[in-house]
Formats: C-alpha cells, sequence, structure tokens
C-alpha cells in the first residue's frame, strides 16, 4: 500500500496538526484528551454545538467546526468513538453556560461514551442535550437491534443545530431542530470496495470485480446485503426505492434536500453522475430538490461509494441551511 | 494455590492479560473486521498497555485500587464500545471491591457480579445479544455456584464457563453492537469482544493455578 502517511501511528494526530495549522483563525486543537475547537468559543449567550467520531470520516467532524455550525469536534481514533474525557474536555472547552447540544451517531460506542461524558457534566451542573443520529436505512431497526445507524443526516443535523445555535436558540430548542432533522431524514450508501485501515495496510472487506456491497455503513463493516455489479443508474434507483420507501406515506412531499457524498475514493464525476440521477428519481415522484450538497463530507478512508441522503425541508429547516457557515470544509453566505 | 488475591496478584493478572491481548492482537482484530470495524484488537492493546505502565507507575496497595487504575485508564485511552464497558466493569469491580486487603472467594463473587451488572447497564444489552456480556454473565454465574469452594475452584469455574459461552455464542445472530448491523450475516462468527473476555478470565485462571 503506498499513501500519503508517514506512520500508521501518527496518522490522526498530524492530520489535526494539519488542519489547525492550515486555519488558525477558525480553530484550535488541544491534545490530551484531543478536541478541535472554534477559537472564539465559549461565545457568550449561545448554545454550543459538540459532535465527534472515530477519525477516517474527514472533513466529518473536524472540517465542520466554526461559525455556523460545530463549536468543537472531538476526533477518536481511526472508526473509534473519542473517549468520554475527549467529549468532556471538548465540551468544558465550549460550553458558554447556556448549555451544549451534542450530535451522537448511533453506533455503539458513540452513544456510550457521550452518554458518560454526559453523565460527568452533568454532576457539575453543566447541561446536554443529545440529539442521537440513526437515518440509515440499510439497518432493520426492531427491538433486536441496536437500532439504526447514523450517516450522512448527521451531517445535515450538525449544519441546522450550529445555524440555530448562532442566531440564539435554546438549548431546548436547539435539540428540538436537530430531532427534527432525524425524523425527517433518510439514508442509503453503497461501495465498490471498502477502505483501506492504515494500521494493516489492506482493505477492511474484499469485493469481486463484478460485486458491490449495498446498504454499507462507514465503517468498514460490510454492508447489508452483496449484489451483482449494475450500472450507476440501477443503483442509485434502487437507493433511492430504499430511502424514499422507509419515509411514511404523507412524510415524503414537497421540498427536500439531497445530500450525496462520496465515501472517500469516488471522485467528484461520480459523485455528480449519481447526483444526476438522484435528483432525476425525486423529480419523478413529484419532489423538488431545494437545496443540495454534493462532494466528499463524510468519508470511510478511501472507501469507493456513495451514500444518499434525502431530507424533507420544511420553511424554517431551509432558512437554518441557507444560514452562514464558516468552517474548513463548508462555508457559505457572511 | 492462594486462596486471596492481593492487589499484587491483581497486577500481575493485568500484566498477564495485556500480554494475552498482545499476543492475540491480530486475532482480535481479524475478528472484529468480519463484524465490525476491525479495531478491537488494536483499541485493547493500547489501553492494556497504558493500563499496566499506569500500575507501574502508580503501584496500588488494594485490589479496589487496581480495578479503579486499570478501569479509568480504560476509559480514557481506548474510546469505542470496549473502553466504555470494559472500563465500566473493572471500576464497578473497584466499588464492589471496596478497600479490602484481599479479595476472597465471597468479594470476589460480588465483584464478578457488579462488573457484569455494569456491562449490561453501560451497553443496554442481555444475555443472547452475542455480546461480551454472554461470556461475563456465564462466568459470573459459574463464579457464584462455585463459591463455597474458594477462589482458586471459583476462578477456574468463571474461566471455563467464560470458554464454553464463547464457543456457543458462535451460531447467534447479533442484537447489539456494530455485528447487529450485519442481521443474519452476523451468524457463525466469533464476536470479538467475548473472545477477549475469555482471555481475561483465562488469566485469572491460571493465576489461580500457578
Amino acid at each position: 500500500m503506498k499513501r500519503l502517511y508517514n506512520s500508521p501511528d501518527t496518522v490522526v494526530s498530524e492530520a489535526l496538526e494539519g488542519i489547525a495549522l492550515t486555519h488558525p483563525e477558525l480553530l484550535r486543537v488541544a491534545h490530551d484528551p484531543t478536541y478541535l475547537a472554534r477559537v472564539d468559543a465559549p461565545v457568550a449567550g449561545r448554545v454550543a454545538v459538540v459532535s465527534g467520531g472515530g477519525s477516517g470520516h474527514e472533513p466529518m467532524h473536524v472540517g465542520f467546526v466554526g461559525p455556523g455550525m460545530l463549536s468543537a469536534a472531538c476526533p477518536g481514533e481511526l472508526f473509534t468513538s473519542p473517549t468520554a474525557d475527549q467529549v468532556e474536555a471538548a465540551v468544558r472547552a465550549v460550553d458558554a453556560g447556556a448549555g451544549t447540544v451534542l450530535v451522537v451517531k448511533n453506533y455503539s460506542g458513540d452513544v456510550m461514551n457521550f452518554e458518560m461524558a454526559a453523565e460527568l457534566l452533568a454532576a457539575d451542573g453543566v447541561a446536554t442535550e443529545t440529539v442521537l443520529v440513526a437515518d440509515d436505512v440499510a439497518v432493520e431497526d426492531s427491538t433486536y437491534t441496536s437500532g439504526r445507524r447514523g450517516v450522512g443526516a448527521t451531517v445535515l443535523v450538525e449544519k441546522v443545530c450550529g445555524a440555530a445555535a448562532e442566531r440564539g436558540d435554546s438549548l431546548a430548542q436547539v435539540a428540538e431542530l436537530g430531532r427534527r432533522v432525524c425524523a425527517r431524514s433518510r439514508s442509503l450508501g453503497f461501495a465498490l470496495s471498502a477502505g483501506t485501515v492504515p494500521a494493516t495496510g489492506r482493505r477492511s472487506f474484499e469485493l469481486p470485480d463484478d460485486e458491490i456491497e449495498f446498504g454499507v455503513g462507514i465503517h468498514g463493516e460490510p454492508g447489508r446485503e452483496r449484489r451483482p455489479m449494475q450500472p450507476v443508474d440501477a443503483l442509485v434507483d434502487r437507493a433511492m426505492a430504499a430511502i424514499c420507501a422507509d419515509f411514511g406515506a404523507d412524510e415524503l412531499a414537497g421540498d427536500v434536500l439531497l445530500f450525496v457524498t462520496g465515501l472517500g475514493s469516488a471522485t467528484p464525476l461520480e459523485c455528480s453522475i449519481v447526483a444526476r440521477r438522484a435528483v432525476q428519481d425525486l423529480d419523478r415522484r413529484g419532489l423538488r430538490v431545494a437545496r443540495n450538497l454534493v462532494g466528499s463530507y463524510m468519508t470511510s478512508l478511501d472507501m469507493l461509494g456513495v451514500s444518499l441522503t434525502v431530507l424533507v425541508l420544511d420553511e424554517q429547516l431551509a432558512e437554518l441551511w441557507d444560514a452562514p457557515v464558516r468552517t474548513a470544509a463548508l462555508r457559505w453566505g457572511r | 494455590m492462594a486462596d486471596r488475591l492481593s492487589a499484587t496478584d491483581l497486577t500481575a493478572v493485568f500484566a498477564d492479560f495485556q500480554r494475552a491481548v498482545e499476543r492475540d492482537r491480530d486475532l482480535l482484530t481479524e475478528l472484529d473486521t468480519a463484524v465490525g470495524d476491525g479495531d478491537h484488537g488494536t483499541n485493547l492493546d493500547r489501553g492494556m498497555r497504558a493500563a499496566v505502565e499506569a500500575l507501574a507507575a502508580i503501584p496500588q496497595d488494594t485490589p479496589g485500587g487496581v480495578f479503579n487504575l486499570v478501569g479509568r485508564r480504560l476509559v480514557s485511552t481506548v474510546g469505542g464500545a470496549s473502553g466504555a464497558l470494559y472500563g465500566t466493569a473493572f471500576l464497578r469491580a473497584a466499588r464492589a471491591a471496596g478497600a479490602a486487603e484481599a479479595l476472597d472467594a465471597a468479594t470476589c463473587t460480588a465483584v464478578l457480579r457488579d462488573a457484569t451488572t455494569g456491562i449490561a447497564e453501560r451497553g443496554k444489552c442481555a444475555t443472547g445479544d452475542k455480546t461480551m456480556y454472554d461470556v461475563w454473565m456465564a462466568a459470573s454465574t459459574a463464579a457464584a455456584a462455585a463459591a463455597g469452594d474458594g477462589l482458586p475452584a471459583l476462578l477456574a469455574a468463571a474461566s471455563t464457563a467464560a470458554g464454553a459461552a464463547e464457543q456457543e455464542m458462535v451460531p447467534w445472530q447479533a442484537r447489539r453492537g456494530r455485528a447487529s448491523y450485519l442481521g443474519e450475516r452476523s451468524k457463525d462468527h466469533r464476536d470479538p469482544g467475548a473472545v477477549s473476555s475469555r482471555l481475561l478470565f483465562g488469566c485469572f485462571a491460571a493465576w489461580a493455578d500457578a
């Protein structure tokens, strides 16, 4: 494996140093425990928004720290959730007394560590509200599983919560908006190859040339099922059908936001081809793609694949989506 | 055959566990790659190294102190589900051990019971979910049944039960943790957390047997 890593042991720390050195006006990095925070945090009178998860999903979450989005991000080791210490330290660094919304992807490790941190913070009188993202329709949601994984909708939740916090919404309001995004979002991903883990230099699963993994997560875990390779349009149609079928009969109407994220190795060219078909598909269903985000925003190392997310907008969500944002990976307005 | 487990003994057991994890790191990671994200071996190895280093730097007088230090180091260095679950288990064990200078069979039963309950609460898991909890529950139950026969018998019974549980679980479908996302495809895989837990109980039994 030839990659631009100095050593598998320093991949995460060197990447964080790099992002801090190149965006000193936006964020600062703390070590031991590790987190990144907005340089201007805590922002007086404002609710803080903190997220985190395993590294390897860049630019999520470190690239989304800044005005209008995250107050802090705690990156764990590769594909490993942050420790409770990291979450606690990040919240303490950015909480302005108005409380902190924790955006947590529904993976057991993330849930447990954020929960432990919230317990420690509550004991000291720091108020937190957790928004649990569980948007992956590939996972059967039943009492016999850990529920659905949190994937693409996480980026949308972070943007909406960040914008709500920036305009001065209360802790309860920011959390409610985050939960509203979760409730109105569905995602599905598929991959032609797995990501390569730096420690082993091997792909986390092997796929023959004529097969794909359908319903993949973002940690190199295999998907829900393996299928024969098909043309992109057919794959997108299948994904969109699964996403749309998961919404309640009257939930899917009006304006939607389409989010297409490359999973690491998909080129901008490929993401556009996927987006093209997804927009056509939604259009055929009588939905208007009023907002979109296309590019690699939530990745899985160098996985060759995409994840599609549909968020049913309302006026307030559209307004918060359009609000100015200034982060390393996402910036518009102002 | 020692009938009481001192802080020094427990420190030695954890050093043994660290070596076992280091030795089987690639196996644990390989098992995790099949059902999850392939980090169990490297993560637990990193955490146990940190724990053993901490024990060397700050020697403890009581088993409770040892459990506490190991639990804290795991929580703050591992991350993921394994850091939270093992960390919680050892922190609960520390509480159950209290200030006792050494653990006898009765205290050990309580320690194991409380650690096991801690895993269930933190992981919101139950028996049959195919997680490390199944191994801990089997070990804890067997330990309680053997408590009257003394500490070595208790630890041997716990280790045997842990090994049996780890094997018995292989054909099951996972219902908690990352493996559960695979649904039917999680069947016929060994659970990495169950394997590392079985290694831990093996280290306790080996100490008692020495």
